[in-house]
Protein backbone atom coordinates (compact mmCIF):
# COMPACT_ATOMS: atom_id res chain seq x y z
CA UNK A 1 0.00 0.00 0.00
CA UNK A 2 2.31 2.66 0.91
CA UNK A 3 5.86 3.00 -0.55
CA UNK A 4 8.85 5.03 0.04
CA UNK A 5 8.16 8.08 -1.77
CA UNK A 6 4.62 8.40 0.39
CA UNK A 7 6.29 7.26 3.34
CA UNK A 8 8.77 10.15 3.08
CA UNK A 9 6.31 12.14 2.19
CA UNK A 10 4.52 11.99 4.99
CA UNK A 11 7.44 12.55 7.19
CA UNK A 12 8.60 15.44 5.75
CA UNK A 13 4.70 16.73 6.35
CA UNK A 14 5.00 16.16 9.81
CA UNK A 15 8.39 17.68 10.67
CA UNK A 16 7.47 20.87 8.66
CA UNK A 17 3.95 21.35 9.72
CA UNK A 18 5.47 23.71 12.37
CA UNK A 19 7.87 25.60 9.95
CA UNK A 20 7.24 28.13 7.35
CA UNK A 21 8.33 25.26 5.09
CA UNK A 22 5.09 23.72 5.54
CA UNK A 23 3.71 21.50 2.34
CA UNK A 24 1.26 23.12 -0.43
CA UNK A 25 -1.25 19.96 0.65
CA UNK A 26 -1.54 17.85 3.27
CA UNK A 27 -4.47 15.35 3.06
CA UNK A 28 -5.35 13.29 6.42
CA UNK A 29 -7.42 10.76 6.52
CA UNK A 30 -10.01 11.90 4.17
CA UNK A 31 -13.07 10.09 3.57
CA UNK A 32 -16.03 11.18 1.32
CA UNK A 33 -19.76 10.06 0.46
CA UNK A 34 -21.88 10.32 -1.90
CA UNK A 35 -25.45 9.31 -0.92
CA UNK A 36 -23.76 7.39 1.82
CA UNK A 37 -21.90 5.32 -0.41
CA UNK A 38 -18.22 6.06 -0.05
CA UNK A 39 -16.30 7.28 -2.84
CA UNK A 40 -12.94 8.57 -1.01
CA UNK A 41 -11.19 5.86 1.71
CA UNK A 42 -9.24 7.05 4.14
CA UNK A 43 -6.83 8.73 1.52
CA UNK A 44 -3.84 9.89 3.02
CA UNK A 45 -0.87 11.81 1.61
CA UNK A 46 1.37 14.61 1.49
CA UNK A 47 2.63 16.97 -1.24
CA UNK A 48 6.31 18.10 -1.64
CA UNK A 49 6.56 21.66 -2.65
CA UNK A 50 7.67 22.33 -6.84
CA UNK A 51 6.53 19.26 -8.25
CA UNK A 52 3.72 18.76 -11.26
CA UNK A 53 1.97 16.09 -9.98
CA UNK A 54 -0.82 13.81 -11.66
CA UNK A 55 -3.92 12.47 -10.14
CA UNK A 56 -4.45 9.00 -12.44
CA UNK A 57 -6.95 6.10 -11.69
CA UNK A 58 -10.06 4.93 -13.27
CA UNK A 59 -13.09 6.70 -13.90
CA UNK A 60 -15.13 6.58 -10.78
CA UNK A 61 -11.92 6.50 -8.94
CA UNK A 62 -12.91 10.01 -7.46
CA UNK A 63 -10.48 11.92 -8.91
CA UNK A 64 -12.45 14.91 -9.35
CA UNK A 65 -14.26 14.47 -5.85
CA UNK A 66 -10.27 14.03 -4.34
CA UNK A 67 -9.76 17.46 -5.13
CA UNK A 68 -13.15 18.91 -4.92
CA UNK A 69 -13.31 17.84 -0.89
CA UNK A 70 -9.54 19.32 -0.60
CA UNK A 71 -11.25 22.94 -1.77
CA UNK A 72 -14.03 21.92 0.49
CA UNK A 73 -16.53 21.80 -2.39
CA UNK A 74 -18.17 19.09 -1.37
CA UNK A 75 -18.02 17.76 2.68
CA UNK A 76 -16.03 15.12 3.53
CA UNK A 77 -17.07 12.44 6.12
CA UNK A 78 -13.99 12.46 8.22
CA UNK A 79 -10.95 13.72 7.76
CA UNK A 80 -9.19 16.65 7.60
CA UNK A 81 -6.84 19.10 4.77
CA UNK A 82 -4.36 21.82 5.64
CA UNK A 83 -2.79 23.93 3.12
CA UNK A 84 0.50 25.27 3.76
CA UNK A 85 0.45 23.91 7.30
CA UNK A 86 -3.14 25.88 7.80
CA UNK A 87 -6.78 25.41 6.93
CA UNK A 88 -8.04 26.58 3.79
CA UNK A 89 -9.87 29.67 4.71
CA UNK A 90 -6.47 31.12 5.95
CA UNK A 91 -4.87 30.32 2.95
CA UNK A 92 -7.09 30.95 -0.07
CA UNK A 93 -5.29 33.46 -1.89
CA UNK A 94 -2.29 30.95 -2.02
CA UNK A 95 -4.46 28.51 -3.37
CA UNK A 96 -6.06 28.30 -7.15
CA UNK A 97 -8.61 26.17 -8.19
CA UNK A 98 -9.15 25.12 -11.99
CA UNK A 99 -12.77 23.53 -12.38
CA UNK A 100 -13.56 21.21 -14.89
CA UNK A 101 -14.18 23.37 -18.52
CA UNK A 102 -17.71 21.66 -19.25
CA UNK A 103 -19.04 22.51 -15.23
CA UNK A 104 -19.63 25.93 -16.61
CA UNK A 105 -22.25 27.68 -19.33
CA UNK A 106 -20.09 29.01 -22.29
CA UNK A 107 -22.70 30.87 -23.65
CA UNK A 108 -22.80 32.98 -20.81
CA UNK A 109 -22.77 36.95 -21.56
CA UNK A 110 -18.73 37.86 -20.93
CA UNK A 111 -15.52 37.78 -22.90
CA UNK A 112 -12.53 36.00 -21.95
CA UNK A 113 -10.58 38.88 -20.40
CA UNK A 114 -13.51 39.50 -17.84
CA UNK A 115 -13.28 35.78 -16.91
CA UNK A 116 -9.61 35.73 -16.50
CA UNK A 117 -10.40 38.98 -14.46
CA UNK A 118 -12.65 36.66 -11.88
CA UNK A 119 -9.70 35.12 -10.94
CA UNK A 120 -8.57 38.26 -9.23
CA UNK A 121 -11.80 38.57 -6.86
CA UNK A 122 -10.69 36.51 -3.91
CA UNK A 123 -8.28 39.84 -3.83
CA UNK A 124 -11.16 42.65 -3.63
CA UNK A 125 -13.01 43.54 -0.46
CA UNK A 126 -16.80 43.66 -0.66
CA UNK A 127 -17.58 46.92 -2.27
CA UNK A 128 -13.98 47.68 -4.51
CA UNK A 129 -13.82 47.72 -8.23
CA UNK A 130 -11.11 45.43 -9.99
CA UNK A 131 -7.83 47.43 -9.96
CA UNK A 132 -5.36 48.80 -12.76
CA UNK A 133 -2.99 46.49 -11.43
CA UNK A 134 -5.79 43.64 -11.64
CA UNK A 135 -6.63 44.13 -15.12
CA UNK A 136 -2.88 44.26 -15.92
CA UNK A 137 -2.49 40.92 -14.25
CA UNK A 138 -5.46 39.09 -16.41
CA UNK A 139 -3.61 40.65 -19.53
CA UNK A 140 -0.36 39.15 -18.64
CA UNK A 141 -2.05 35.96 -18.15
CA UNK A 142 -3.66 36.06 -21.13
CA UNK A 143 -0.53 36.63 -22.90
CA UNK A 144 1.27 33.53 -21.02
CA UNK A 145 -1.55 31.24 -22.66
CA UNK A 146 -1.07 32.95 -26.18
CA UNK A 147 -4.79 34.40 -25.97
CA UNK A 148 -4.19 38.12 -25.69
CA UNK A 149 -5.50 38.55 -28.68
CA UNK A 150 -9.47 37.21 -27.78
CA UNK A 151 -9.22 39.01 -25.04
CA UNK A 152 -12.27 40.95 -25.76
CA UNK A 153 -13.86 37.77 -27.65
CA UNK A 154 -17.27 36.61 -26.42
CA UNK A 155 -16.51 33.03 -24.57
CA UNK A 156 -19.13 30.85 -26.53
CA UNK A 157 -17.19 31.81 -29.83
CA UNK A 158 -13.88 30.47 -28.11
CA UNK A 159 -12.67 26.80 -28.86
CA UNK A 160 -12.80 23.78 -26.59
CA UNK A 161 -9.03 24.17 -26.16
CA UNK A 162 -8.81 28.33 -26.36
CA UNK A 163 -11.62 28.11 -23.37
CA UNK A 164 -9.52 25.57 -21.39
CA UNK A 165 -6.52 28.19 -22.02
CA UNK A 166 -8.78 31.28 -20.46
CA UNK A 167 -9.49 28.53 -17.51
CA UNK A 168 -5.54 28.38 -17.30
CA UNK A 169 -4.89 31.87 -17.28
CA UNK A 170 -7.57 32.94 -14.85
CA UNK A 171 -5.97 30.65 -12.20
CA UNK A 172 -2.46 32.44 -13.34
CA UNK A 173 -4.19 35.70 -12.39
CA UNK A 174 -4.83 34.36 -8.97
CA UNK A 175 -1.17 33.88 -8.51
CA UNK A 176 -1.27 31.08 -6.30
CA UNK A 177 1.33 28.92 -5.43
CA UNK A 178 -0.35 25.83 -5.30
CA UNK A 179 -2.86 25.15 -8.53
CA UNK A 180 -5.40 22.23 -8.35
CA UNK A 181 -6.77 21.20 -12.03
CA UNK A 182 -8.97 19.26 -12.83
CA UNK A 183 -8.71 17.48 -16.31
CA UNK A 184 -7.35 20.45 -17.91
CA UNK A 185 -6.46 18.35 -20.98
CA UNK A 186 -10.18 16.78 -21.38
CA UNK A 187 -11.24 17.31 -25.12
CA UNK A 188 -8.39 19.92 -26.12
CA UNK A 189 -6.24 20.35 -29.36
CA UNK A 190 -2.99 19.40 -29.75
CA UNK A 191 -1.79 22.56 -29.62
CA UNK A 192 -3.55 23.39 -26.71
CA UNK A 193 -2.26 20.84 -24.81
CA UNK A 194 1.12 21.15 -25.65
CA UNK A 195 1.15 25.15 -25.01
CA UNK A 196 -0.34 23.45 -21.47
CA UNK A 197 2.38 21.04 -20.76
CA UNK A 198 4.92 24.10 -21.44
CA UNK A 199 2.74 26.45 -18.86
CA UNK A 200 3.16 23.36 -16.55
CA UNK A 201 6.82 23.49 -16.67
CA UNK A 202 6.89 26.97 -16.40
CA UNK A 203 5.32 27.09 -13.09
CA UNK A 204 7.11 24.51 -12.01
CA UNK A 205 10.25 26.75 -12.46
CA UNK A 206 9.28 29.56 -10.50
CA UNK A 207 8.14 27.27 -7.89
CA UNK A 208 4.99 26.37 -8.16
CA UNK A 209 3.41 22.91 -7.10
CA UNK A 210 0.59 22.20 -9.55
CA UNK A 211 -1.65 19.16 -9.33
CA UNK A 212 -3.54 17.82 -12.13
CA UNK A 213 -6.08 15.13 -12.79
CA UNK A 214 -5.01 13.11 -15.90
CA UNK A 215 -6.76 10.52 -17.90
CA UNK A 216 -3.88 9.79 -20.35
CA UNK A 217 -1.64 7.06 -19.14
CA UNK A 218 0.45 7.28 -22.24
CA UNK A 219 1.67 11.35 -21.45
CA UNK A 220 1.97 11.17 -17.48
CA UNK A 221 5.57 9.88 -17.93
CA UNK A 222 6.39 12.45 -19.99
CA UNK A 223 4.40 15.79 -18.37
CA UNK A 224 4.79 15.12 -14.56
CA UNK A 225 7.21 14.51 -11.85
CA UNK A 226 5.28 12.80 -9.38
CA UNK A 227 2.11 10.54 -9.54
CA UNK A 228 -1.18 9.83 -7.11
CA UNK A 229 -2.64 6.62 -8.41
CA UNK A 230 -6.28 6.33 -6.79
CA UNK A 231 -8.94 3.70 -6.56
CA UNK A 232 -11.48 5.08 -4.15
CA UNK A 233 -8.30 4.35 -2.06
CA UNK A 234 -5.19 6.00 -2.24
CA UNK A 235 -2.99 2.91 -3.77
CA UNK A 236 0.07 4.73 -4.16
CA UNK A 237 1.79 8.47 -3.97
CA UNK A 238 5.67 9.00 -5.09
CA UNK A 239 7.94 10.00 -8.06
CA UNK A 240 7.21 8.90 -11.23
CA UNK A 241 10.09 6.27 -11.49
CA UNK A 242 9.26 4.26 -8.03
CA UNK A 243 5.36 4.47 -8.75
CA UNK A 244 4.50 4.38 -11.98
CA UNK A 245 5.17 0.82 -12.22
CA UNK A 246 3.04 -2.34 -14.19
CA UNK A 247 2.50 -3.59 -10.75
CA UNK A 248 0.88 -0.32 -9.03
CA UNK A 249 -1.20 0.63 -12.01
CA UNK A 250 -2.11 -2.85 -11.87
CA UNK A 251 -3.27 -2.33 -8.91
CA UNK A 252 -4.99 1.12 -9.37
CA UNK A 253 -7.21 -0.30 -12.42
CA UNK A 254 -7.65 -3.86 -11.31
CA UNK A 255 -9.34 -6.28 -14.21
CA UNK A 256 -9.94 -2.96 -15.77
CA UNK A 257 -6.79 -1.95 -17.49
CA UNK A 258 -7.53 -4.75 -19.56
CA UNK A 259 -6.24 -5.11 -23.33
CA UNK A 260 -9.32 -2.92 -24.51
CA UNK A 261 -7.98 -0.07 -22.69
CA UNK A 262 -4.79 -0.51 -23.69
CA UNK A 263 -5.72 -0.23 -27.32
CA UNK A 264 -8.05 2.66 -27.08
CA UNK A 265 -5.03 4.15 -25.44
CA UNK A 266 -2.62 3.31 -27.94
CA UNK A 267 -4.97 4.35 -30.86
CA UNK A 268 -5.63 7.83 -29.26
CA UNK A 269 -1.32 8.12 -28.62
CA UNK A 270 -1.19 7.21 -32.24
CA UNK A 271 -3.97 9.92 -33.62
CA UNK A 272 -1.94 12.66 -31.63
CA UNK A 273 1.11 11.65 -33.32
CA UNK A 274 -1.23 12.57 -36.42
CA UNK A 275 -2.32 15.27 -35.56
CA UNK A 276 0.69 16.83 -33.78
CA UNK A 277 4.10 15.71 -35.95
CA UNK A 278 6.58 16.79 -33.37
CA UNK B 1 -51.32 61.03 -22.44
CA UNK B 2 -53.62 61.51 -19.10
CA UNK B 3 -52.03 61.84 -15.93
CA UNK B 4 -54.21 57.99 -15.12
CA UNK B 5 -52.64 56.50 -18.20
CA UNK B 6 -49.30 58.24 -17.01
CA UNK B 7 -48.99 56.41 -13.37
CA UNK B 8 -50.45 52.81 -14.77
CA UNK B 9 -47.34 52.86 -17.28
CA UNK B 10 -45.20 54.07 -14.80
CA UNK B 11 -46.62 51.83 -12.38
CA UNK B 12 -46.07 48.96 -14.74
CA UNK B 13 -42.67 50.13 -16.48
CA UNK B 14 -41.37 50.53 -12.66
CA UNK B 15 -42.57 46.85 -11.66
CA UNK B 16 -41.42 45.44 -15.19
CA UNK B 17 -37.83 47.04 -14.84
CA UNK B 18 -37.35 45.85 -10.99
CA UNK B 19 -38.46 41.88 -12.48
CA UNK B 20 -36.51 42.38 -14.94
CA UNK B 21 -33.13 43.29 -13.19
CA UNK B 22 -33.73 39.96 -10.53
CA UNK B 23 -34.61 37.97 -13.66
CA UNK B 24 -31.70 38.32 -15.57
CA UNK B 25 -30.11 36.51 -12.86
CA UNK B 26 -32.43 34.02 -12.83
CA UNK B 27 -32.54 33.10 -16.47
CA UNK B 28 -28.57 33.02 -16.25
CA UNK B 29 -28.46 30.73 -13.24
CA UNK B 30 -31.05 28.25 -15.21
CA UNK B 31 -33.70 29.21 -12.93
CA UNK B 32 -36.30 30.26 -14.64
CA UNK B 33 -38.20 28.19 -13.27
CA UNK B 34 -37.66 29.46 -9.30
CA UNK B 35 -38.60 32.69 -10.31
CA UNK B 36 -42.43 30.64 -11.33
CA UNK B 37 -42.54 28.79 -8.05
CA UNK B 38 -41.55 32.51 -5.36
CA UNK B 39 -44.23 33.89 -7.30
CA UNK B 40 -46.72 31.49 -6.17
CA UNK B 41 -45.43 30.50 -3.21
CA UNK B 42 -45.20 34.25 -2.08
CA UNK B 43 -49.24 33.89 -2.54
CA UNK B 44 -49.95 32.63 1.42
CA UNK B 45 -48.02 35.28 2.65
CA UNK B 46 -49.38 38.25 0.75
CA UNK B 47 -52.50 36.75 2.37
CA UNK B 48 -51.53 36.60 5.85
CA UNK B 49 -50.09 40.13 5.92
CA UNK B 50 -53.10 40.76 4.05
CA UNK B 51 -55.28 38.99 7.39
CA UNK B 52 -52.51 40.06 10.40
CA UNK B 53 -52.71 43.94 9.77
CA UNK B 54 -55.84 44.30 7.49
CA UNK B 55 -54.43 46.45 5.14
CA UNK B 56 -51.95 46.55 2.35
CA UNK B 57 -49.04 48.09 4.13
CA UNK B 58 -46.54 47.55 2.10
CA UNK B 59 -43.87 46.73 4.65
CA UNK B 60 -44.94 43.76 6.54
CA UNK B 61 -46.14 42.68 3.12
CA UNK B 62 -42.59 42.60 1.79
CA UNK B 63 -41.29 41.24 4.99
CA UNK B 64 -43.51 38.58 4.96
CA UNK B 65 -43.43 37.48 1.10
CA UNK B 66 -39.86 37.90 1.23
CA UNK B 67 -39.59 35.37 4.23
CA UNK B 68 -41.71 33.11 2.66
CA UNK B 69 -39.70 32.96 -0.76
CA UNK B 70 -36.60 32.35 0.74
CA UNK B 71 -38.63 29.34 2.67
CA UNK B 72 -40.01 27.87 -0.46
CA UNK B 73 -36.72 27.85 -1.64
CA UNK B 74 -35.27 26.41 1.16
CA UNK B 75 -38.19 23.62 1.15
CA UNK B 76 -37.39 23.34 -2.46
CA UNK B 77 -33.14 22.98 -1.91
CA UNK B 78 -34.49 20.50 1.41
CA UNK B 79 -36.81 17.84 -1.38
CA UNK B 80 -34.35 17.63 -3.68
CA UNK B 81 -31.30 16.84 -1.14
CA UNK B 82 -33.11 14.73 1.49
CA UNK B 83 -35.58 13.70 -0.16
CA UNK B 84 -33.98 12.44 -3.44
CA UNK B 85 -36.45 14.29 -5.50
CA UNK B 86 -35.50 15.98 -8.73
CA UNK B 87 -34.95 19.65 -8.82
CA UNK B 88 -37.84 20.26 -11.07
CA UNK B 89 -40.42 17.79 -9.25
CA UNK B 90 -39.20 19.58 -5.59
CA UNK B 91 -40.16 23.18 -7.24
CA UNK B 92 -43.22 22.07 -9.08
CA UNK B 93 -44.78 20.27 -5.23
CA UNK B 94 -43.35 23.29 -3.36
CA UNK B 95 -44.67 26.06 -5.14
CA UNK B 96 -48.21 24.41 -6.00
CA UNK B 97 -48.91 23.24 -2.34
CA UNK B 98 -47.59 27.07 -1.06
CA UNK B 99 -50.29 28.37 -3.95
CA UNK B 100 -52.73 26.25 -2.84
CA UNK B 101 -52.56 27.09 0.76
CA UNK B 102 -52.50 31.04 -0.34
CA UNK B 103 -55.52 30.32 -2.23
CA UNK B 104 -57.95 29.19 0.95
CA UNK B 105 -56.68 31.91 3.14
CA UNK B 106 -57.59 34.49 0.25
CA UNK B 107 -60.94 33.10 -0.20
CA UNK B 108 -61.39 32.54 3.93
CA UNK B 109 -60.31 36.09 4.06
CA UNK B 110 -61.45 37.89 0.97
CA UNK B 111 -64.60 38.97 3.34
CA UNK B 112 -62.53 40.60 5.81
CA UNK B 113 -59.88 42.19 4.20
CA UNK B 114 -59.74 44.59 1.01
CA UNK B 115 -58.51 41.45 -1.13
CA UNK B 116 -59.94 38.79 -3.88
CA UNK B 117 -58.20 36.54 -6.30
CA UNK B 118 -58.80 38.22 -9.44
CA UNK B 119 -56.82 40.94 -8.32
CA UNK B 120 -53.89 38.97 -6.96
CA UNK B 121 -53.73 36.91 -9.68
CA UNK B 122 -54.36 38.97 -12.75
CA UNK B 123 -53.41 42.27 -10.79
CA UNK B 124 -55.37 45.22 -11.04
CA UNK B 125 -53.41 47.71 -12.18
CA UNK B 126 -56.04 50.14 -13.70
CA UNK B 127 -56.96 50.98 -10.12
CA UNK B 128 -53.78 52.37 -9.55
CA UNK B 129 -54.42 55.74 -9.43
CA UNK B 130 -57.21 55.34 -7.64
CA UNK B 131 -55.04 54.96 -4.46
CA UNK B 132 -53.12 57.88 -3.52
CA UNK B 133 -50.99 59.07 -0.97
CA UNK B 134 -51.74 62.19 0.71
CA UNK B 135 -49.77 64.22 2.87
CA UNK B 136 -51.35 65.53 6.18
CA UNK B 137 -51.76 68.77 4.37
CA UNK B 138 -54.01 67.24 1.82
CA UNK B 139 -50.88 67.07 -1.01
CA UNK B 140 -51.31 64.74 -3.16
CA UNK B 141 -48.05 62.67 -3.53
CA UNK B 142 -49.03 60.02 -6.44
CA UNK B 143 -50.35 56.47 -6.34
CA UNK B 144 -48.67 54.31 -3.64
CA UNK B 145 -48.16 51.62 -5.56
CA UNK B 146 -45.73 53.57 -7.93
CA UNK B 147 -43.96 54.18 -4.78
CA UNK B 148 -43.90 50.50 -3.42
CA UNK B 149 -42.89 49.85 -7.23
CA UNK B 150 -40.20 52.24 -6.98
CA UNK B 151 -38.64 51.82 -3.88
CA UNK B 152 -38.17 48.19 -4.88
CA UNK B 153 -37.32 48.85 -8.24
CA UNK B 154 -33.88 51.23 -7.06
CA UNK B 155 -33.52 48.52 -4.53
CA UNK B 156 -32.65 45.87 -7.03
CA UNK B 157 -30.70 48.99 -8.87
CA UNK B 158 -28.50 49.10 -5.88
CA UNK B 159 -28.54 45.65 -5.19
CA UNK B 160 -27.32 44.79 -8.58
CA UNK B 161 -24.85 47.11 -9.03
CA UNK B 162 -23.11 46.76 -5.66
CA UNK B 163 -23.10 42.97 -6.00
CA UNK B 164 -22.76 42.84 -9.55
CA UNK B 165 -19.02 40.45 -9.27
CA UNK B 166 -20.72 39.03 -6.96
CA UNK B 167 -23.52 37.95 -8.72
CA UNK B 168 -21.71 37.33 -11.46
CA UNK B 169 -19.39 35.04 -10.63
CA UNK B 170 -21.77 32.63 -8.62
CA UNK B 171 -23.74 32.61 -11.52
CA UNK B 172 -21.05 31.98 -13.55
CA UNK B 173 -18.63 29.46 -12.07
CA UNK B 174 -20.22 28.66 -8.59
CA UNK B 175 -17.24 26.48 -7.74
CA UNK B 176 -14.14 28.85 -8.59
CA UNK B 177 -16.67 31.35 -6.40
CA UNK B 178 -16.61 28.87 -3.55
CA UNK B 179 -13.02 28.14 -4.08
CA UNK B 180 -12.49 32.19 -3.61
CA UNK B 181 -14.36 31.98 -0.56
CA UNK B 182 -17.12 33.76 -2.26
CA UNK B 183 -20.30 32.19 -0.57
CA UNK B 184 -22.25 30.23 -3.43
CA UNK B 185 -25.29 29.77 -0.82
CA UNK B 186 -25.41 33.26 0.70
CA UNK B 187 -25.63 35.23 -3.13
CA UNK B 188 -28.28 32.38 -3.91
CA UNK B 189 -30.50 33.20 -1.26
CA UNK B 190 -29.82 36.97 -1.66
CA UNK B 191 -31.04 36.83 -5.01
CA UNK B 192 -34.13 34.36 -3.79
CA UNK B 193 -35.06 37.16 -0.96
CA UNK B 194 -34.80 40.13 -3.97
CA UNK B 195 -37.11 38.14 -6.33
CA UNK B 196 -39.56 37.52 -3.48
CA UNK B 197 -39.94 41.09 -2.61
CA UNK B 198 -40.13 42.42 -6.21
CA UNK B 199 -42.74 39.70 -6.69
CA UNK B 200 -45.09 41.24 -3.98
CA UNK B 201 -43.82 44.69 -4.87
CA UNK B 202 -45.14 43.68 -8.61
CA UNK B 203 -48.40 41.88 -8.36
CA UNK B 204 -50.32 44.25 -7.45
CA UNK B 205 -49.93 45.93 -10.95
CA UNK B 206 -49.28 42.72 -12.84
CA UNK B 207 -50.43 40.18 -10.72
CA UNK B 208 -49.30 36.89 -9.49
CA UNK B 209 -49.04 35.02 -12.48
CA UNK B 210 -48.24 37.53 -15.01
CA UNK B 211 -45.19 38.84 -12.84
CA UNK B 212 -43.69 35.18 -14.19
CA UNK B 213 -43.77 36.86 -17.70
CA UNK B 214 -42.04 39.82 -16.42
CA UNK B 215 -39.37 38.35 -14.44
CA UNK B 216 -38.42 35.83 -17.42
CA UNK B 217 -39.42 37.33 -21.14
CA UNK B 218 -37.85 41.05 -20.78
CA UNK B 219 -34.24 38.93 -19.46
CA UNK B 220 -34.60 36.47 -22.11
CA UNK B 221 -35.42 38.97 -24.64
CA UNK B 222 -32.07 40.52 -23.79
CA UNK B 223 -30.02 37.48 -23.25
CA UNK B 224 -30.62 36.96 -26.97
CA UNK B 225 -29.71 40.08 -28.10
CA UNK B 226 -26.22 40.96 -26.40
CA UNK B 227 -23.60 38.75 -25.27
CA UNK B 228 -22.27 41.47 -22.89
CA UNK B 229 -23.83 40.95 -19.22
CA UNK B 230 -24.14 44.03 -18.23
CA UNK B 231 -25.57 45.18 -21.56
CA UNK B 232 -27.67 42.53 -21.17
CA UNK B 233 -29.02 43.88 -17.16
CA UNK B 234 -29.50 47.79 -19.34
CA UNK B 235 -31.61 45.79 -22.57
CA UNK B 236 -33.94 43.90 -20.48
CA UNK B 237 -34.86 46.78 -18.24
CA UNK B 238 -35.78 48.50 -21.48
CA UNK B 239 -37.27 45.68 -22.73
CA UNK B 240 -39.27 45.39 -19.59
CA UNK B 241 -40.22 49.31 -19.74
CA UNK B 242 -41.58 48.72 -23.62
CA UNK B 243 -43.90 46.03 -22.61
CA UNK B 244 -45.24 48.50 -20.11
CA UNK B 245 -46.01 51.26 -22.72
CA UNK B 246 -46.80 48.83 -25.90
CA UNK B 247 -49.26 47.33 -22.96
CA UNK B 248 -50.80 49.77 -22.20
CA UNK B 249 -51.71 50.69 -25.70
CA UNK B 250 -52.43 47.75 -27.00
CA UNK B 251 -55.52 47.12 -23.93
CA UNK B 252 -56.47 50.66 -24.82
CA UNK B 253 -57.37 49.35 -28.14
CA UNK B 254 -58.50 46.10 -27.68
CA UNK B 255 -60.15 46.99 -24.41
CA UNK B 256 -58.81 44.23 -22.71
CA UNK B 257 -56.55 43.14 -19.50
CA UNK B 258 -54.44 45.82 -19.62
CA UNK B 259 -51.58 43.45 -17.88
CA UNK B 260 -52.57 40.86 -20.36
CA UNK B 261 -51.33 43.28 -22.65
CA UNK B 262 -48.07 44.16 -21.00
CA UNK B 263 -46.79 39.97 -20.91
CA UNK B 264 -48.29 39.75 -24.42
CA UNK B 265 -45.91 42.63 -25.53
CA UNK B 266 -42.88 41.32 -23.70
CA UNK B 267 -43.18 37.66 -25.46
CA UNK B 268 -43.75 39.37 -28.73
CA UNK B 269 -40.71 41.30 -27.90
CA UNK B 270 -38.42 37.99 -27.25
CA UNK B 271 -40.23 35.93 -30.39
CA UNK B 272 -38.65 39.20 -32.31
CA UNK B 273 -35.53 38.93 -30.51
CA UNK B 274 -35.19 35.14 -31.13
CA UNK B 275 -35.47 35.86 -35.36
CA UNK B 276 -33.03 38.61 -35.47
CA UNK B 277 -30.80 36.81 -32.76
CA UNK B 278 -27.31 36.52 -34.82
CA UNK B 279 -25.42 35.45 -31.66
CA UNK B 280 -26.91 32.06 -30.87
CA UNK B 281 -25.33 30.17 -33.43
CA UNK B 282 -26.66 26.84 -30.90
CA UNK B 283 -22.91 26.24 -30.25
CA UNK B 284 -23.64 25.93 -26.71
CA UNK B 285 -26.98 24.27 -27.54
CA UNK B 286 -27.12 19.91 -27.07
CA UNK B 287 -29.40 19.79 -29.70
CA UNK B 288 -26.71 21.18 -32.15
CA UNK B 289 -23.46 18.59 -31.31
CA UNK B 290 -22.80 15.80 -33.00
CA UNK B 291 -22.97 11.82 -31.55
CA UNK B 292 -18.98 12.05 -31.62
CA UNK B 293 -19.50 15.30 -29.35
CA UNK B 294 -22.10 14.42 -27.13
CA UNK B 295 -19.87 11.38 -26.28
CA UNK B 296 -16.36 13.41 -25.49
CA UNK B 297 -18.90 15.40 -23.09
CA UNK B 298 -20.50 12.41 -21.43
CA UNK B 299 -17.02 11.28 -20.99
CA UNK B 300 -15.16 14.43 -19.60
CA UNK B 301 -18.00 14.61 -17.05
CA UNK B 302 -16.98 11.44 -14.79
CA UNK B 303 -15.85 11.77 -11.35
Amino acid sequence: MENDGMQNGNENGRESAQSLAASPLEVHDLTVSYNRRPVLWDIDFTVPEGKLIAVVGPNGAGKSTLIKAAMGLIPSASGYVRFFGRDLSESRQRVAYVPQRTTVDWDFPTDALDVVLMGRYGRLRLFQRPRRADVEAAHQALQKVGMEQFANRQISQLSGGQQQRVFLARALAQDAELYLMDEPFAGVDAATEAAIVELLRQMRASGKTVIVVHHDLQTVQDYFDWVLLLNMRLIAFGPMETTFTNELLQKTYGGRLSLLTEVADLMRHEQRKERDPL
Amino acid sequence: MDLNAFWIILTGALAAGACALVGSFLVLRKMAMLGDAISHAVLPGIAIAFFLTGSRAPLPMLIGAGAIGVAASVMIEALHRNGKLQQDASIGITFTWLFAVGVILISLFAGAVDLDQDCVLYGEIAYVPLDVITTGGGISLGPRAVWVVGAVFLLNLLFVILFFRQLKIVSFDSALAASLGISTALWHYALVGMVSLTTVAAFESVGAILVVAMLIAPAATAYLLTDRLKRMLVLSVASGVLSAVGGYYLAALLDGSIAGAMAVVAGGQFALALAISSRRSGAGNPAFLSVPQLISNQHEKNL
